[in-house]
């Protein structure tokens, strides 16, 4: 391969054609042009090969060099990863920042981890250790949450050799060597590479059962979503699908947090690494960037890097899930990545089938969330990923092809709705169009850990609803008040469980976090005083005469006035409804 | 010496083809010199060896297959920039057009930017006051935001654009600040409304217009909004001003695109927009913004106007995506003769909650605005069931509701063009209608602030 060259033939926006003394190989790294700028092969004809550039290609011309690294687009794991910002192809975007100033330029080789930074490194192997793919040779602490722990690429297996005392060592050094049966010797460094298209091998796939809490009541209690699980947020713009996605990685409580901004805007990232690196996780009292690691293509950041992004950050998520740890992703949103796919797939001139859509988008959803999962590593420790990804359907319309395919592949769907949103009914989940499919797998967790309460009550609140959105649509035609008293109540009840439980405030200290437990006791007060409230009127009390007492709109108040750490107040409000409708009944006879 | 290719190879609409070219540099600028000495300038926009595909920006007509001389001028499209340009009138390509002769840059930049590193932005927290309740109350502007206006044909947008500019305040603040003014395939008569406005104001001097009107060629158009971006960065990170952007009419911006596209011969997606909308309008909006250790901050403003009022068509949707909220009019409060009409539940500025309430604005200020748009909503219900069993039969309740929204429109929308409402203003007369709300139905604000700042019945009778 010497001698040979490749040059530039021609260019058409990011699709570049090469010609040369070879053929290239599909989906191979190539570097474009005098300034090296990233691409990849997407396509090989007979003559020419096709490759899409990762960064903005004005100035390019026919004639300049094309330089084949031989592999596919790789992006380097290991030690350092966590509380960093990269770009869609894995440069580190403070990096980029030191060596471009404010605008980012092109061509910048920059490696995924600090070559020079130093970790305290514990070997965990001594010579003569046989070790297999996945096994765990160090281990060291790479944020002041997260332990590294460094594994053996899954390709490789051997006994090891020349081990290096613990202490320190940077990325590149050479730790121990690795001899393979059939001889050839390799050298251990802290990290590995590893192509972002192919998925992270494991043993073997193991039953979801662990709901993802999150804090947020409409989610942990009405839809769920299982670690290992795949949740869709659509929505039309402003109904707040952003403040979801940052809600869920500020409080879920997967170990590591990868938020993939997708095409999204600028601000909003500064507003994640701000914010992050300010807030504390509520379980370890650090900061939640030390778990967090943050993806961002901007919307005017160059679109094949878009397409790669969704890729980066899920082999990233596999590489920690090998490691035994439950990582959630944040794709935010996928419907720029099927965007990125159509507009590259236009200029290929491949022949579109929906809405100017490839023809191959539902396989690479399918490809994509399927990478999801709890599993049992190679090494057979326990891990998973789940992924929540945010669609910004065109026109609010869930009929696009986007949302329509990633339907088929996903099992929890919170749709959010604009009418909602335009009340500040945050967070503007619709609790009648949504759905999860993982409640029946995480029964017997919530049966464990809260005994058959929680079932109960859920299924009562979700029934309130669904009769509360029945007579809505009476009450739309005639008023609600030729409404019998029990629908008036049912509609009063219904409205308690709206703005107290479904409706939940970010921005209240208070409200932004809500424990489990105090879902299930606000559930189990907001039940009582309908079941109580329902004996009142079977004594014929109208249900205006309730309403005086003060009860529904106190109720509709608990979550911000009773604190997450003093759950008695709850009984004590239980105590209260009986108190106050008992004094009604009394008085009524 | 440069080589200048003698003859054309094809004419396609604004496009361009030449055959033979050598040493071309994608999205290099070239100059087409016709028989008759006439000159146009274009753009590469395709490679293919040896062929190249260029847009003109003035457009072919004239062009023929033999009379034209071109030669490429070996770097991409860029425009001259300096301080001076404050006061200046350029074409939507960056050439002065206003007769006070050629610029001496200060440097040249090119025209489509580069994206900033989301590491280096400054998060924006300082509000733009614009004496408009509807925005300051609801919306809140804040400095380095892209915010646009949806309006539709015939509503009054401009005015609405016009009074911002006019009344923009920010507090504690003495930095210089600029306007930079993109006019889109709009008529005469608007960008002359907004001259005169400028003018009337004071401002003129302060202002960079770049015109591209409706009679200008649409290639063209597709530079304005890039050479005036490009201008405003250079002001507000070179000379550290605060510069707020006024874009208008993005339609007919993305109408340019696409009938550019459709003679590129591209797959057309929604409508037939290109595919590639979303990204190219993208690589506008997000040239605002401000950063990590300079003062400037790029402020947009831009105005497109929904066909046929369709918030769904795909030019409000993929803005509505791309920026941080928008100001939607409202065509029936417009007709109601409420001016401006800002249709308050659609309307919606994502940087607000970080840059309101205690040290900003008010401590009130988000409950306040939260309820407002609650109440707001629930009038709109009442409405909806009035029209159906009439006002009479409602509850006492959504009679209340009835009112306040009659109220809300009137007293807290309605204000005239050159009233200038200060925040405590906006914030009184928001507390004032909510006043005449039952306590128990404001969920949204909590028990102190509803103490502290809840008018009683009888008193509210009184001031009312």
């Amino acid at each position: 391969m010497d001698n040979k060259s490749l040059f530039i033939r021609g260019i058409n926006g990011p699709v570049v054609t090469v010609s040369g003394d070879y053929s290239l190989s599909m989906l191979n790294m190539v570097y474009v042009g005098d300034e090296r700028l990233f691409g990849e092969v997407v396509g090989v004809k007979s003559d020419h090969a096709i490759v899409q550039v990762y960064e903005d290609t004005s100035g390019l011309k026919p004639g300049e060099p094309v330089y084949d690294t031989g592999a596919p687009m790789s992006v380097k794991l290991g030690p350092g990863l966590m509380s960093n910002i990269y770009d869609g192809i894995a440069r580190p975007l403070s990096a980029i920042e030191k060596q471009s100033g404010v605008f980012i330029a092109r061509g910048l080789n920059i490696s995924s981890l600090d070559p020079d930074r130093v970790f305290n490194v514990e070997i965990k192997v001594k010579n003569g250790d046989r070790l297999n793919g996945g096994d765990i040779y160090a281990e060291t602490m790479e944020s002041e949450l997260i332990l590294h722990k460094v594994l053996l690429s899954p390709q490789l297996s051997g006994t090891v050799q020349n081990v290096k005392p613990s202490g320190s060592y940077k990325v590149d050094d050479t730790i121990a060597e690795l001899v393979s049966d059939t001889g050839t010797m390799t050298p251990l460094t802290l990290c590995q590479l590893w192509p972002i298209r192919m998925p992270r091998p494991y043993k073997t796939r193991l039953p979801m059962i662990r709901p993802l809490i999150t804090g947020q009541r409409i989610i942990d209690t009405l839809f769920p979503v299982a670690k290992g699980g795949c949740a869709a947020v659509p929505g039309p713009f402003g109904a707040g699908k952003t403040i979801t996605q940052h809600q869920l990685a500020k409080w879920s409580d997967a170990d590591i947090i990868i938020y993939i901004g997708c095409g999204e805007r600028g601000n909003e990232m500064t507003e994640v690494l701000e914010e992050f690196s300010k807030l504390l996780d509520p379980k370890s009292n650090k900061p939640m960037l030390d778990r967090t690691i943050l993806i961002a293509n901007t919307s005017n950041m160059p679109v094949a890097a878009r397409e790669a992004s969704i890729y980066t950050g899920i082999t990233m998520a596999e590489y920690y899930r090998d490691m035994g740890y439950h990582v959630a992703i944040l794709a935010d949103s996928t419907s720029r990545w099927a965007e990125a796919l159509r507009e590259i797939s236009g200029r290929l001139e491949e022949m579109p089938a929906e809405e100017g859509y490839p023809a191959y988008l539902p396989s690479r959803l399918a490809e994509f969330y399927e990478r999801a999962g709890y599993m049992q590593g190679l090494n057979d420790t326990e891990g998973s990923v789940t992924i929540i990804g945010a669609i910004s359907p065109q026109g609010g319309d869930f009929s696009e092809p986007v949302t329509q395919n990633t339907k088929r592949f996903i099992r929890t769907f919170w749709a959010l709705d604009r009418s909602l949103a335009y009340a500040r009914h945050f967070p503007a989940i619709n609790w009648i169009t949504s759905y999860t499919e993982y409640f029946s797998m995480l029964d017997s967790w919530y049966e464990n850990s809260f005994g058959p309460d929680f079932s109960i009550y859920r299924s009562k609140i979700a029934s309130l609803l669904q009769e509360e959105s029945k007579l809505l649509e009476i009450v739309k035609l005639i008023g609600s008040d030729v409404l019998p008293d029990d629908q008036k109540l049912i509609v009063e009840s219904a409205r308690v469980i709206r703005l107290g439980f479904l409706q939940q405030n970010a921005y209240n200290d208070t409200d932004t976090y809500v424990p489990i437990e105090k879902q299930l006791k606000m559930m189990m007060v907001m039940i009582h005083l309908y079941e109580k409230s329902k004996e009142v009127i079977a004594k014929n009390i109208p249900v205006s005469r309730i309403k005086d007492t003060g009860l529904f709109d106190e109720l509709i108040r608990i979550k911000y006035d009773i604190p997450n750490d003093n759950l008695s107040l709850l009984d004590d409000m239980k105590k209260k409804i009986n108190e106050k409708l008992d004094e009604l009944i009394k008085n009524n006879s | 010496m440069r080589v200048e290719y003698v003859g054309l190879s094809e004419i396609n609409g604004p496009l361009i083809v030449l055959d033979g070219a050598k040493d071309v540099t994608f999205e290099e600028v070239c100059e087409i010199t016709l028989d008759n000495g006439q000159k146009r300038t274009g753009r590469v926009i395709l490679i293919d060896g040896e062929r190249v595909v260029i847009q003109v920006f003035e457009g072919t007509r004239g062009l023929s297959l033999e009379n034209a001389h071109t030669r490429f001028v070996g770097r991409p499209m860029e425009i001259p920039l300096s301080k001076e340009m404050l006061g200046r009138i350029f074409s939507g390509a960056g050439r002065p057009i206003d007769s006070l002769g050629k610029l001496y840059p200060d440097e040249r930049r090119n025209i489509n930017g580069s994206a900033i590193n989301p590491v280096s932005r400054k998060y924006p927290r300082s509000c733009i006051f614009t004496g408009i309740s509807a925005i300051d109350g609801m919306s809140t502007l804040i400095r380095g935001q892209k915010l646009p206006i949806f309006s539709g044909s015939g509503m009054s947008h401009n005015e609405v654009a016009a009074q911002m500019v006019r009344q923009a305040k920010v507090q504690d603040d003495d930095s210089e600040f600029a306007i930079v003014f993109a006019a889109m395939g709009v008529k005469n008569d608007t960008a002359e409304f907004f001259r005169r406005d400028f003018e009337e104001s004071g401002a003129l001097q302060r202002v960079v217009m770049f015109m591209n009107l409706a009679s200008d060629p649409i290639i063209e158009r597709i530079l304005t909004p890039r050479c005036a971006l490009t201008a405003a960065e250079y002001l507000a990170f070179k000379h550290n001003m605060h510069v707020l952007v006024i874009m208008t009419d993005m339609t007919s911006y993305c109408e340019a695109l696409r009938e550019f596209s459709s003679s590129k011969g591209e797959i057309p997606s929604r409508k037939g927009y290109p595919g590639y909308l979303y990204s190219d309008l993208a690589s506008l909006y997000e040239r605002a913004g401000m950063i990590e250790g300079t003062p400037g901050s790029v402020t947009q403003v831009p105005i497109l106007t929904m066909p046929n009022d369709d918030i769904t068509h795909p030019i409000p949707d993929l803005t509505g995506y791309i920026t941080e909220g928008q100001i939607v009019l409202d065509r029936s409060l417009e007709q109601k003769g409420i001016y401006p009409p800002i249709s308050v539940l659609p309307s919606l500025s994502r940087l607000m909650k970080d840059g309101i309430g205690k040290g900003y604005t008010r401590e009130d200020h988000p409950a306040l605005s939260n309820q407002l748009f609650a109440s707001y909503a629930n009038v709109q219900e009442a409405r909806s069931l009035a029209s159906v069993i009439g006002e009479e039969e409602l509850t006492d309740i959504d009679k209340k509701y009835m009112a306040f929204g009659r109220d809300f429109e009137n007293l807290f929308v309605k204000q005239p063009p050159e009233e200038s409402r200060s925040i405590e203003q906006t914030l009184e007369i928001g507390w004032h209608l909510l006043s005449k709300l039952p306590k128990e139905a404001l969920d949204r604000i909590d028990a102190g602030l509803l103490k502290k700042y809840y008018i009683e019945e009888e008193e509210n009778a009184i001031r009312g």
